[in-house]
């Protein structure tokens, strides 16, 4: 879907990757991340594996490593949560310097940033691929319950608009001097919240009226539903069917 | 083109606030008629009506050659192409092109007919490249536009517009006056903007507190100061309506 704006998480392409049916993409990352935290944390020669897998996929897709990094921000409070860990674990416990750091706490760190990093970096490389509707679609094919899949629409469409709504009464305050400093300077911010909720719920009866006018009864339009060959399938889904192989042989050696 | 004719329609809401009080009047197949009145009027009150959004407690609507009820109610919200106020309540699909299906996929066409809708909807607003666009990420022009083409892809032959001219640069209003004009349709158009009105519909309705007050060709009713200043009807500084050439 070319000329439409972005996401900021969409990193506009014609790669492979990007060209791949978004169900395809959708069913390879939850394997994927299904294989990785299926996968016990002393496999670290696994971890690898998976790591390899999604460079290569990265690789393919064209999208900068430099605009991958910046998205895996997302990772980061697992990364300090994961840090934590070690110092507040339980025995035995080994002394590194002036620190007593927790071994089974060392190897939950281990899991838990190794895996939230992978599932990160996966979902990041879907996003960055995949534009939104062409998402919501692809949850549509995989026959996610389509009321489901109108909520998640409704709140892609309508979050820009709610938090400009929001961004435009925070201006109106502060212009009438509204500078808020402490927790007790937020009663004027709870109270246009919650006007905000009641716009936001008029708006959607607005908007219920207006699918009423165009014929809606209470069942969702079905979109198109283009088959998709076997090949394509199984290509698309090839990096995932490694993260499976990585996973089994981890289970067995 | 279809004709419309309100008999006797009332209306109060739940809180008893008589909002229309017996309302009559009639539209020829291919008129464009202005809907004129202060706020509160009933304006927008008595369009809901009209493809059945609000029910009335007395009085008909008739629509081309169907009574309005639970019946013919999909056929007559087919026929009747509602264009809201504020374009962010009409589009709500993730895609223009999604959003301009939305009505045909409704009505039950099927996909190649809803393909084709979409297209000539679109082309006939002039906004074919928008298909694959977010409606958030549209001009307010634009936006407009496509409001209008998810109207026209149903085929609805009366059409239904609130305020359609809110918000719009003088641009993008020059450019609605002349889709407006050049559709094949019945027009019913609610507006306090009187140039516009004056300039795209040869005949209007006044409404107040809930009755038709007058009902005539519009440059007559904006030449009448005094009517306009008992309904809270003002022309912009300087205009005369006397001076101004038919379209």
């Amino acid at each position: 879907m070319s000329g439409s704006h972005a996401h900021a998480l969409h990193y506009h392409g014609h790669s492979p990757v990007h060209h791949l049916p978004a169900e395809i993409k959708l069913v390879g990352l939850l394997v994927f991340v299904l294989s990785v935290v299926s996968t016990r944390p002393t496999a670290i020669w696994a971890f690898s594996g998976y790591a390899l897998i999604l460079m290569i996929a990265l690789g393919l897709s064209e999208v900068p490593a430099r605009f991958f990094i910046t998205r895996m921000a997302i990772d980061l409070p697992f990364v300090l949560f994961a840090l934590l860990i070690p110092f507040v674990g339980v025995e035995p416990k080994i002394a590194i310097g002036p620190f007593a750091i927790s071994e089974p706490g060392l190897l939950s760190a281990w899991n838990i940033l190794v895996k939230a990093t992978l599932g990160a970096g996966a979902s990041v490389m879907l996003a960055a691929t995949t534009e939104v509707p062409d998402l919501l679609r692809g949850l549509q094919r995989l026959k996610v319950p389509v009321v489901l899949v109108a909520i998640a629409s409704f709140m892609i469409r309508y979050l820009d608009v709610v938090a400009g709504e929001f961004r435009r009464t925070r201006v109106a305050m502060a212009a009438r001097g509204h500078n808020p400093r402490t927790v007790f300077d937020a009663k004027p911010l709870a109270v246009a919240g919650g006007a905000l909720f009641i716009r936001s719920y008029e708006r959607g009866e607005r908007v219920h009226q207006a699918m009423l006018a165009r014929g809606y009864d209470g069942t969702w339009p079905s979109s198109g539903n283009e088959r998709i060959a076997a090949k394509t399938w199984i290509v698309g889904l090839t990096p995932a069917l490694f993260a499976v192989i990585v996973a089994i042989a981890a289970r067995l050696l | 083109m279809i004709g419309l004719k309100v008999t006797d329609l009332s209306f109060h809401y739940p809180d008893r606030t008589q909002a229309l009080n017996g309302i009559n009047f009639q539209i020829e197949p291919g008129e464009r008629v202005g809907l004129l009145g202060p706020n509160g009027a009933g304006k927008t009150t008595l369009l809901l009506h009209l493809n059945g959004l609000l029910r009335a407690a007395e009085g008909t609507i008739q629509v081309g050659d169907l009574t309005l009820s639970d019946e013919v109610l999909s056929e007559v919200r087919r026929m009747v192409g509602f264009v809201f106020q504020d374009p962010d309540d009409q589009l709500f699909m993730a895609t223009v092109a999604e959003d301009v299906a939305f009505g045909p996929a409704n009505f039950g066409f099927g996909q190649a007919e809803v393909d084709r809708r979409v297209e000539s909807a679109l082309a006939a607003v002039g906004e074919s490249d928008l298909a694959p666009r977010a409606p958030h990420h549209l001009s307010g022009g634009e936006r407009r536009k496509v409001a209008i083409a998810t109207v026209l892809s149903t085929d609805s032959a009366l059409l239904v517009l609130d305020e359609p001219t809110s918000n719009l640069d003088p641009a993008g209003r020059r450019e609605l006056v002349n889709l407006l004009a050049s559709l094949p349709a019945t027009l019913l158009v609610v507006s306090h903007d009187l140039p516009f009105v004056l300039e795209l519909c040869p005949r209007s309705l006044i409404i107040d507190q809930g009755r038709i007050v007058a009902d005539g060709e519009t440059r007559q009713l904006m030449l009448d100061r005094e009517l306009l200043a008992k309904h809270r009807l003002e022309l912009p500084y300087g205009f005369d309506p006397a001076n101004i050439a038919d379209r």
